[in-house]
């Protein structure tokens, strides 16, 4: 407001010292004046807001909100995708650990049989061997036999033409064979 | 404004000498066309809102700048104001609304700076809105549901003897609306800021001087919050008649 209130010119609401008779909201002279300018001004308010502002602010908030909506869809996308991918990864590594003890279990397999046919063609040598083996010792021990009869026929032989007696061999080969059958 | 008469010692208090109109340019009398300091404070909250709503938004940003962001605050928050009360086929009143909205709230904040007018406090600016709204949701009412808007005042649920009672009580209390409509945001404003001045007379005196500051400081405060919530109940209760001429049955 201006400061020289002083000067202001006297009326029906205002006194001559520049102060309100009254309330001024009440002096009707000033009221036609008042009402005129609101009247002008909700009108270019009322077109600014409804041609322009409100137009513009409702596209930007309609724009706003379908961006937020579209990236919340292309988040849960996302997601789902990177669920699938962790799927398709365990079940990637399930599969190859099923495959990887398949093979496990194969090679132990052959490593098994490849070892019990390798057993069993030791054995089978092991067996052929020994009975070579029992052969040879039983034809060592008959001929030991032989020449220890041979031997015991001789020394009786000798025993006895020693002692000054006439050996008979038919006789002392008999006593020879009998005694070491005993 | 009181105080700038220096009498001598004594106290002056004109507080409502703020209301004063006067032209804008020279002496001459107020004629209803003469550009005033109404007229001045009325432009700027004009400008104040083109600046909001119009240069604020010119970047038409998803992400918003500050300025944007309180155009969109405001249109958010009167938008679902509207179509809380009113229902979704108010919707279409919205422009009204936001523009009454808007003219008050900047209105009654201007009215706060220092040296300001307080264009929202004058009965005559408040009366036009009130009766304005008045007269524009009684046609509407008329126009929409035609005789059956006068449902609005006969109570169904009341029991029979009293409906013809209730319903004088409702027509003297909806013709009483426009009246409380525009007196209460008046009163609030022209009260607050004759305190203010009233405050600010006793600031003369030495020794109340601190107590008086103090007072307007806190009175200041007040207003800062009238001024808001009066430009919300003046939209909400806006709100609320347009609700009863959409949907007059109770």
């Amino acid at each position: 407001m201006a400061t020289d209130t002083t000067e202001a010119t006297a009326g029906a609401c205002v006194d001559a010292g520049g102060s309100a008779i009254g309330m001024p909201q009440l002096c009707a002279d000033w009221m036609p004046n008042q009402i005129f300018w609101l009247v002008v001004s909700l009108i270019v308010i009322y077109f600014v807001l409804s041609r322009i502002a409100l137009p513009r602010i409702g596209a930007v908030l309609a724009e706003r909100s379908g961006t937020i909506t579209n990236d919340i869809a292309k988040a849960e996308d996302l997601k789902i995708q990177a669920v699938e991918a962790e799927a398709a990864y365990e079940k990637a590594l399930a599969d190859a650990r099923a495959e990887a003890s398949k093979i496990v279990a194969e090679a132990r397999a052959a490593i098994q049989s490849d070892l019990d046919a390798e057993l069993a063609k030791a054995d089978a040598q092991i067996s052929a061997q020994t009975a070579e083996s029992e052969k040879a010792i039983a034809e060592i021990r008959a001929s030991a036999t032989d020449s220890i009869k041979t031997v015991a026929k001789d020394v009786a032989k000798s025993l006895v033409s020693a002692m000054g007696g006439t050996a008979d061999a038919k006789t002392v080969t008999a006593a020879v064979t009998a005694k070491m059958k005993g | 404004m009181a105080t700038e008469e220096h009498s001598e010692g004594g106290l002056v208090f004109h507080p409502l000498d703020q209301f004063i109109v006067k032209p804008l340019f020279g002496d001459g009398p107020v004629h209803w066309y003469t550009p005033t300091n109404v007229t001045l404070w009325m432009g700027i909250a004009i400008l104040c809102i083109i600046g909001i709503f119009v240069m604020g938004s010119r970047g038409r940003a998803t992400i918003p700048t500050r300025l944007q962001s309180i155009g969109e605050l405001i249109y958010g928050f009167i938008y679902k104001m509207v179509e809380d009360v009113t229902g979704k086929d108010g919707v279409k009143y919205f422009p009204y609304i936001m523009t009454l909205f808007v003219f008050i709230l900047f209105a009654n904040y201007l009215a706060l700076l220092p040296m300001s007018y307080s264009a929202t406090s004058m009965i005559a600016v408040t009366a036009i809105m009130g009766f304005g709204v008045f007269i524009a949701v009684t046609i509407l009412g008329f126009v929409l549901n035609g005789a059956a808007f006068l449902g609005l005042f006969w109570m169904k649920d009341a029991p029979l003897v009293l409906r013809p009672i209730i319903a004088v009580i409702e027509v003297i209390s909806y013709f009483v609306r426009p009246v409380s409509h525009s007196i209460r945001l008046a009163g609030n404003i022209m009260a607050g800021h004759a305190v203010i001045k009233v405050f600010a007379g006793f600031a003369a005196l030495t020794l109340v001087s601190p107590v008086a500051i103090l007072g307007i400081t806190a009175i200041y405060g007040l207003e800062v919050l009238v001024a808001g919530i009066q430009a919300y109940v003046f939209t909400i209760l806006t709100c609320v008649y347009l609700k009863d001429a959409l949907h007059p049955a109770h």
